[in-house]
Parts: structure tokens; C-alpha cells; sequence
């Protein structure tokens, strides 16, 4: 373990949650935590419940029992309810009797900004119009203001954001293209920069070298390093590519089966069995 | 040689904008006239308007903000009656409520037509509101048919028995006042229209968009759903209502049955050739369908050749040839008229010039590559 | 109400839900497949109704080849109408097929209106069907009591089909996942056709044990019957056949009962069906029986 985490202000708090579907249990009392300015990797097996954890943060549903806090506030907290009283089978049962629930727009606008993991951009918009869409959130003028375009000012300021961080991204020669029209790596470029325009602190990227040869995950690698600092983004990520995990991310958290079996830096994840063993099975 | 794509400068566009403008006053203005055409063209004129202005609405919803509402007819109604039970004259009041007379409480109560259609407007988007609640949590398909539903339901209630003192149930309302002058439909549909574009174009209407594009990245990207759509929805239906209104001027008698779902569907055809998604396209198809109506009135007239009378042509196939029309689109050219693009003069300007190039294209005998053209995605 | 009266609205109103639940099936089976509300269901029951004047008016056929004609050629309409208008666009999105849907439904009327003309027609006798039977004080056609005998008959043969065989669990497999389905050599196509060959079959019946107790057709006679079903559908859990059975049901008595308890009502008795549609889906969008389906971010 990092020893200055106890300095640094925690951005990202989950605490005891879990997510049941059904019988199954896609999350298990996962405990996890970024720190400001962190790059944090999230990994582990296919069906881990990896991409669970981020919906359960940014809110596309609530976690069956738990808590998350955004800045050591409370953002989502809940407890099982209805049917998931019988049913539910994770652990900290009785613990949380509050719910508050947030949805993903709402979340958003606490500066929580995702990708997803099969890129969900506006396709047949631009990629212009896709990170100026990502600016809305800002709007303060009501639609009447809008629609009669009293708000140029405003509209302005949104305008030149955009273009400032397609510029910042080196999108400005694409800008004009349909964002389905680009080859698979920029995709992800843009669906970050949109991310961006809704100036996140904290950012959840899921598999954003998925599909790119070593060289576009390199490239990948120095250009999340860079957004952090230039953005002061604290970011969490899934992946699969050990080299980009390895190379950027200062802790790892591992899952399998929904439950965190090892937690660390990534030369003590490398070395942990448990860690192999969720990986390539177990000798018997 | 490959087909470069030119711009046209601002000033250009700037005066063929005018000259556009300039052009539909006068020729709104020699209609109205009698100058050119018939009180018929006149007719087909007021109704395409109309429609344009209803379809642009539907489109605002169904096209822009990809929510599949089929509640256009329902909204209508209920615009359609307000102007109607706002603006018959006093004098010829007790001739309409002839069988049940009016209620006491609006016996006496005349508006001017302009605020009666904004009291209609704001009325159909006060019951888009309270449907709104329940109906845009469903899932699309839901959705569709929750909107057609209540579309129904309007019509059941203004043909109700205990309605009667106010809609005149199923004798519907007559003696409506009609427009004095063409130009009061054709401003206020221009009017309206140029509103929902200029909504389009700001960032609620950019919102709308994602949320047709993909809902879930919408709302990661803080849009609210619920919010957007149901702005969209309310607006849409003011402006059904408003298009519902100026109907009911431009029919002078009105009854429930003028409102039945097969309206929405003619609206659905309308935008779906136009283009899900282009207001300019609605416009247009607007325009095409209405007077394509009227003229393929010939096919619902009996013909014959020499002493044999042609069977197939009887009442009734100019609406079967309609709906073959819209399976058509549908099934073949699912983009219509405009897809999502919408009318520009560097469109045209850029059309135009293809052609020529296409045939010196031809004529060199250079069929080796199909698509050599330099278009910059705009 | 009196007891009589009980009666008498119990038998219509159960006599109408199995009507209604028969086409409920079509709506639910198509849904459960294609995810697609097939808009022109009700109005391939209504052309099933006009099937009908044709073959006993024009042609004279007696009542059991009528019925097998009937069914003969709604089921061809349906299938031509699934080949045409859906199959082309299933990869197309869902709001392109839905319009295209509508656009069926509005050819059909417009067809019925310009082959038969918009004005109603009588609906023919049917060999014994309409003939007043009495039980006790309560008195209806005969048609009326057959109806639910008939639809409760269909729901189990359907059950085993759909249960026991394999072609049913073909089925159950394409509504559960297309792709899927596709890779263990399914064809797809192949279910689909008999899924619309079904759900024809049984609108075509449904038509005759419809109309048979009223006295016309006419081009919208579809509109209404295919929408409630649609709800009843839904009410039931869409996808689930004993779902939309239950559901026809709910409407035909629910419809019955509220016209006869409260006549004052009557002009809204197609509204309550909406209210109704719109209660469920907001505290039980699943339906009665259905299951729920989880969305995938």
C-alpha cells in the first residue's frame, strides 16, 4: 500500500457493495477507493463484475446493499428491499438502511464522467457536436432562452470549450467527420474528450485499449497520463491490457466472482497467487 | 478527375435567402390575390401549411428526440376545439348547439382567433403534460402504443354524452370562423416552424439528438432524460395544438371523427418521407403529400374507356396508392426525401454542379472508379 | 345488478375475452420473437371478417369450409405480410419496423375501405353459431358459449406446442436470443413463418367468433379489438401465452362489466382500456406473468 493515500483527499469512496441480479452476485462487498490525482486499475476475469462496479457508481442502477461516496459525501447508498430481502446472499447485510438513489445524469453532474465499453457515441453526429452535446451540462438558460437564442453569450462559451478541447485532444482535424465514420482507436479518443466536456474530477474508463494494437495502447497510455494532469482528473479504469494496466495505473484492484481478491501496486498484484490463480485456473 | 465540393460565399446565400423570402410573400401574396390559381389551389396551399407545421412538430418528437409517439391526432383535437368553441360567433351559436344547448359557463365567451389558438396550444400541451408523467417512463414500443391510446381517449371524451354542452358531441361544431387572408396560416406555420428549428439548433435541441442517438450515453453525459423528453413532447403538442387550431379555422365544421389515428398516420407518412429527422424535408413532403392528395382525387373518379368502365377505379384507391406510397419509403428508400440532412444553398449549389460534371464524366468514358469525389463531411 | 343480469354479462363478457385472448396470442407470440407490436394484427382480423361475408355471400361455402378458408387466407396474408414489409427491415432499427407495421395496418384499412367500401356489412349467418341458445334466464347465440370452449382448447394445444415439441422449443430459443438460435442451426425464417402462421390462424377463428355475434363489419371494426389486445397482451406479460389468455380476459369482462354496471360510461369503455394499460405498466411492467429483462449497459 501507497503510504501518502492517508494525506491525499478520497475522490472515490465504495464501501460494502454489492449488486445481486437474480441469484447471482455480480459484486460482493467490494471495498475501493481512489485518491485524488490516482490512476486506478480495476481488473480482473471476464464476468468479474468490473463494468457492474462503474454502473453501480455512475448510477445506471442502484447497488443491492452498500454505500458510495463521492468526495466523503454519500452519492449512492441502498439496502436490499422487496424481493432482494429473501434473496440476497452478500455479506454487511443490516448495515445500510438509507436508500438514496441518483441518476446517471444527476451523478454526472457531481463531475463523475464514464466511457463505455462498447463505445457508445452519438454515431451519426459529429464528433464536434458529440463533445459539444457533452457541454450541456452546463446550460444554465432555461429552453425558451435557448430557443430564442438569448443566451448567445452561453452558447458561445460552450462552443470555443469544445473546440479548445478538440484542439487540447488533437480532434480538430476530425471534427467535422461523423464520429461512426472513424477508425476504431480515435472512437475512444472521442468518447473520452466527450467525457472530458463534462468536466469530470473523477473519470471511469472502461477498456479503453480494447481492440488497439501495442502501439495505439502506448500511445493511449501517455495520453490518459497526460489528460490527468492537465485535466487534475482522478481516474479509475478496467482493463484487460496488462501492459497499459501495468504501465500507468499506481494501484490495482482485482476481482473475480464479484469479490476483491488482491489489492496493490502493480509489481505486488504481479506476484500475488491469488491474482494468478483467478487468471489461470488452479493445479490441482 | 475527382468532384471537388465548393462552398458558396456568405453574401451569395445571404441574398438568395431574401430573394427565397421575397419570392413566397409574393407569391402568398398573388394567391391570396386571386392573381394565380383557383380558391382550390388556395385551399391545398392553407392545408400544406398546416400540415407542415403538425409534421413538424411530430418530427420534433419522433425524429429528433427518437421518442415514438403517435399522439399528434389527440393533441389536434384538442386544439382544434378550443379555437372552435372559442371563436364560433355569438350570433351563430344556438344554430350550432342546436340539440343540447351550449354550456352557460362559455355561452358568452368569444376570444380573438390568435388567442384562442394560443389557449388551444397551451391546452394540448397541459394534457401532454399530465400524460407525459406516466407515458415517457415506458419503453418505446409502450410508448407508441400508450401515445395511440390516448390519442383515443381524447376523441371518446369529446364525443361523450356529458361533453355535449361544450364539444356538441358527435354533431360536431360548425360555422367556424375561416382565415381573412392566407397569410395569417402561412405566417403563423412559418412562425412555429422557425421556433422548433431554432430549438433544434440550441443545446436543448442537441440534447434531444443524443438522446435519440443513445440514451444511456445521453444521460452518462448529464442529460436528463425524462426532462428532455418530456420538453420535447410538451412543445410538440402546443405546436399540434396550434396546427389542430388553425384546421378547425381552415375546415369551418369540425368533428370528432376528422381526428381518428388515420390522421396521425398521414402525418407519419408525411415525415417519414420527408425524413425522420429534417424539418426541411417535412416541409416539403408536407407540401407533396397534401396536394398529391388532391390531385389523385382522379384516381377515386370513375373512368372509362369508350362504353367500358374501368373497374378498379372507384372511391378509395387514392388512399390504397397512399399507402403503398408510404410502404415504399419504408421499405426502400427508408432515408426519404432529406434522411437527416436538411435544405442549403451549398446542397443545391453543389447538386447542380455534380450533374454536369457527372456527364463529362460519362462522356470521357471514365467509368473506372464510381466514388471519386472530395466532399467534405458537412 | 340482479342476477340475471350477472349472468348474462358474465357469459358476454367471458365470451368477448376469449375473443380478445385468442388475438392476444398473435400480438404476444410475434412480440416475444421479433420484439415488434404487429400494429396490423387488428386489421388482419378485420380482413379475416371480410374473408368471411365473401366466402358465405359471394360463394356459398357452408359453415366448416368457411371457417377452413378463412383461416386459409389470413394465415397467407400474414405470412406475405411478414415476407414483404418486416423481414427486409429486422436489422433495421426497431422504429423503422414499427412504422413499417403501421404502414401495413394503413394499407389494409385503406384496402377494405376501397375493395368492400367504408360502409359496413352484415355479417353472415354461420350455419348453427348465431342461433339463440337459453340457459335459465340468460340467452345468447351459441357462438357465445363456444368461444371460451374453443380458446381454452387453442391455449393448451399451444402450450403443448410450444412446450413439448420441438419446433415450440425452437421457438422459445429465437425469443430468447436471435443470434444464438442462429449459430445451433435454427432457422429463423423458418420460425418466424410459423409464428405468424399461428398467430394468423388464430385471428382468422377469433374474426368468426368475434363477428358472429355482431351484426357488420367494417374497415376500422380491427382498429379497436387489435389495440386492446395489444393491451391485454401486455397486461398478461408480453411473450407469455397463458399471459395474453388471462389478459383477454381481464378486458372482455372488465369491458362488459363496466358498460353494465355503469351505463353512463359507456362512451369511455375503450379508454378504461388505455387507464388500465397505463396502471400496469407503471407498477407492474412485466405483466401478470412475465419475466423481467434486464437491460444491457
Amino acid at each position: 500500500m501507497h503510504d501518502n493515500n492517508g494525506m491525499k483527499n478520497n475522490v472515490l469512496k465504495m464501501e460494502n457493495t454489492s449488486m445481486q441480479f437474480g441469484g447471482v452476485l455480480a459484486l460482493n462487498n467490494l471495498n475501493l477507493d481512489v485518491y485524488e490525482g490516482e490512476i486506478v486499475g480495476l481488473i480482473g476475469p471476464n464476468g468479474a463484475g468490473k463494468t457492474t462496479a462503474f454502473n453501480v457508481v455512475t448510477g445506471v442502477y442502484p447497488p443491492t446493499n452498500g454505500a458510495v461516496y463521492l468526495d466523503r459525501e454519500i452519492l449512492v447508498e441502498n439496502y436490499p428491499q422487496g424481493k432482494m430481502k429473501e434473496l440476497y446472499s452478500g455479506e454487511s447485510k443490516g448495515k445500510y438502511t438509507v436508500a438514496k438513489v441518483l441518476t446517471p445524469d444527476r451523478i454526472t453532474k457531481l463531475r463523475v464522467a464514464r466511457t463505455f465499453q462498447n463505445i457508445r457515441l452519438f454515431k451519426d453526429l459529429t464528433v464536434y457536436e458529440n463533445v459539444l452535446i457533452a457541454q450541456h451540462v452546463k446550460q444554465k438558460s432555461n429552453w425558451l432562452f435557448a430557443s430564442l437564442m438569448m443566451n448567445h453569450k452561453e452558447e458561445k462559451a460552450m462552443r470555443e470549450e469544445a473546440m479548445r478541447l478538440l484542439e487540447i485532444l488533437d480532434l480538430v482535424d476530425v471534427k467535422e467527420k461523423t464520429a461512426s465514420s472513424l477508425p476504431y482507436g480515435q472512437q475512444r479518443h472521442i468518447e473520452i474528450a466527450r467525457a472530458l466536456a463534462t468536466d469530470p474530477k473523477l473519470l471511469l474508463l472502461d477498456e479503453p485499449a480494447a481492440g488497439m494494437n501495442p502501439q495505439e495502447s502506448d500511445e493511449l497510455m501517455h495520453f490518459i497520463g497526460r489528460i490527468r494532469k492537465d485535466f487534475g482528473l482522478s481516474i479509475l479504469m478496467i482493463e484487460h491490457h496488462m501492459q497499459v494496466v501495468m504501465g500507468i495505473c499506481e494501484r490495482i484492484y482485482v476481482l473475480d466472482y464479484g469479490k476483491l481478491i488482491a489489492e496493490g501496486s502493480p509489481k505486488e498484484i504481479q506476484s500475488n497467487k491469488k491474482v494468478i490463480e483467478a487468471y489461470l485456473g488452479v493445479d490441482d | 478527375m475527382a468532384f471537388e465540393y465548393k462552398r458558396l460565399n456568405k453574401t451569395t446565400k445571404i441574398i438568395l435567402t431574401l430573394l427565397l423570402i421575397a419570392g413566397c410573400i409574393v407569391l402568398t401574396y398573388m394567391l391570396d390575390k386571386g392573381i394565380i390559381g383557383t380558391s382550390y389551389t388556395v385551399r391545398i396551399v392553407r392545408i400544406s401549411v398546416i400540415y407542415a407545421l403538425i409534421g413538424v412538430s411530430m418530427n420534433l418528437v419522433n425524429g429528433f428526440t427518437g421518442v415514438f409517439s403517435l399522439g399528434q391526432a389527440g393533441f389536434m383535437a384538442i386544439g382544434a376545439y378550443t379555437v372552435g368553441v372559442l371563436t364560433i360567433p355569438l350570433a351563430s351559436r344556438p344554430n350550432v348547439y342546436y340539440l343540447v344547448p351550449i354550456s352557460e359557463k362559455i355561452q358568452d365567451l368569444v376570444m380573438p382567433f390568435g388567442v384562442a389558438l394560443i389557449i388551444g396550444g397551451i391546452f394540448a400541451a397541459i394534457f401532454a403534460a399530465l400524460i407525459g408523467t406516466p407515458v415517457l417512463r415506458l419503453k418505446s414500443d409502450y410508448l407508441a402504443i400508450a401515445t395511440l391510446g390516448f390519442s383515443e381517449i381524447v376523441r371518446a371524451i369529446i364525443a361523450n354524452n356529458q361533453m355535449w354542452p361544450i364539444t356538441n358531441g358527435s354533431l360536431g361544431l360548425k360555422s367556424i370562423p375561416t382565415f381573412p387572408s392566407l397569410f395569417i396560416p402561412v405566417i403563423i406555420s412559418t412562425v412555429g416552424i422557425a421556433f422548433m428549428v431554432l430549438l433544434i439548433k440550441s443545446s436543448y435541441g442537441r440534447a434531444f439528438k443524443a438522446i435519440r442517438e443513445d440514451e444511456v450515453a445521453a444521460e452518462a453525459m448529464g442529460i436528463n432524460l425524462f426532462k428532455h423528453k418530456g420538453l420535447s413532447f410538451i412543445i410538440s403538442a402546443f405546436f399540434a395544438g396550434v396546427g389542430g387550431g388553425l384546421l378547425a379555422a381552415h375546415l369551418t365544421a369540425i368533428d370528432s371523427n376528422q381526428f381518428k389515428i388515420m390522421v396521425t398516420y398521414e402525418l407519419l407518412l408525411i415525415i417519414v418521407l420527408g425524413g425522420l429527422g429534417s424539418v426541411t424535408g417535412t416541409v416539403l413532403s408536407s407540401f407533396m403529400i397534401c396536394s398529391g392528395k388532391e390531385l389523385l382525387r382522379w384516381f377515386d373518379l370513375p373512368h372509362s374507356i369508350g362504353t367500358w368502365k374501368i373497374p378498379i377505379f372507384r372511391p378509395g384507391l387514392r388512399m390504397v396508392i397512399f399507402s403503398l406510397l408510404l410502404m415504399t419509403v419504408v421499405l426502400f428508400w427508408r432515408r426519404g426525401l432529406m434522411g437527416r440532412k436538411e435544405f442549403s444553398w451549398d446542397g443545391i449549389y453543389n447538386f447542380l454542379r455534380r450533374w454536369p460534371w457527372r456527364v463529362r464524366r460519362l462522356i470521357r468514358g471514365d467509368y473506372s472508379k464510381k466514388q471519386e469525389e472530395v466532399t467534405p463531411n458537412a | 345488478m340482479d342476477q340475471v343480469t350477472l349472468f348474462q354479462n358474465l357469459v358476454t363478457g367471458v365470451s368477448l375475452g376469449s375473443a380478445y385472448a385468442l388475438i392476444a396470442i398473435g400480438y404476444t407470440m410475434v412480440y416475444g420473437i421479433l420484439r415488434l407490436i404487429n400494429f396490423a394484427h387488428g386489421d388482419i382480423f378485420m380482413m379475416a371478417g371480410y374473408f368471411t361475408i365473401f366466402a358465405v355471400s359471394s360463394f356459398g361455402m357452408p359453415w366448416y369450409i368457411t371457417i377452413l378458408f378463412v383461416t386459409v387466407v389470413t394465415v397467407i396474408l400474414g405470412v406475405t405480410i411478414e415476407k414483404v414489409a418486416y423481414r427486409p427491415l429486422r436489422e433495421s432499427p426497431r422504429m423503422s419496423i414499427m412504422i413499417s407495421a403501421i404502414g401495413v395496418s394503413y394499407l389494409l384499412v385503406n384496402s377494405a375501405t376501397y375493395l368492400f367500401t367504408g360502409l359496413p356489412r352484415a355479417f353472415p349467418q354461420l350455419g348453427f353459431l348465431q342461433k339463440v341458445y337459453h340457459i335459465g334466464d340468460v340467452s345468447a347465440p351459441i357462438v357465445t358459449f363456444i368461444t371460451p370452449v374453443v380458446t381454452i382448447v387453442i391455449l393448451f394445444v399451444l402450450l403443448y406446442l410450444v412446450n413439448f415439441t420441438k419446433i415450440g422449443m425452437a421457438m422459445r430459443a429465437v425469443s430468447k436470443d436471435f443470434e444464438a438460435a442462429r449459430l445451433m442451426g435454427i432457422e429463423i425464417n423458418k420460425i418466424i413463418s410459423i409464428t405468424f402462421v399461428i398467430g394468423c390462424s388464430l385471428a382468422a377463428i377469433s374474426a368468426i367468433l368475434y363477428f358472429s355475434p355482431r351484426p357488420m363489419v367494417f374497415p376500422f371494426s380491427g382498429f379497436m379489438p387489435g389495440l386492446k389486445c395489444f393491451v391485454a397482451a401486455v397486461l398478461g406479460g408480453i411473450g407469455n401465452i397463458p399471459g395474453a389468455v388471462i389478459g383477454g380476459f381481464i378486458i372482455g369482462l372488465a369491458e362488459t362489466f363496466l358498460v353494465g354496471i355503469f351505463p353512463q360510461l359507456t362512451g369511455y369503455s375503450d379508454a378504461f382500456t388505455f387507464v388500465l394499460l397505463i396502471v400496469m405498466l407503471l407498477f407492474r411492467p412485466t405483466g401478470l406473468l412475465g419475466e423481467k429483462i434486464a437491460e444491457k449497459v
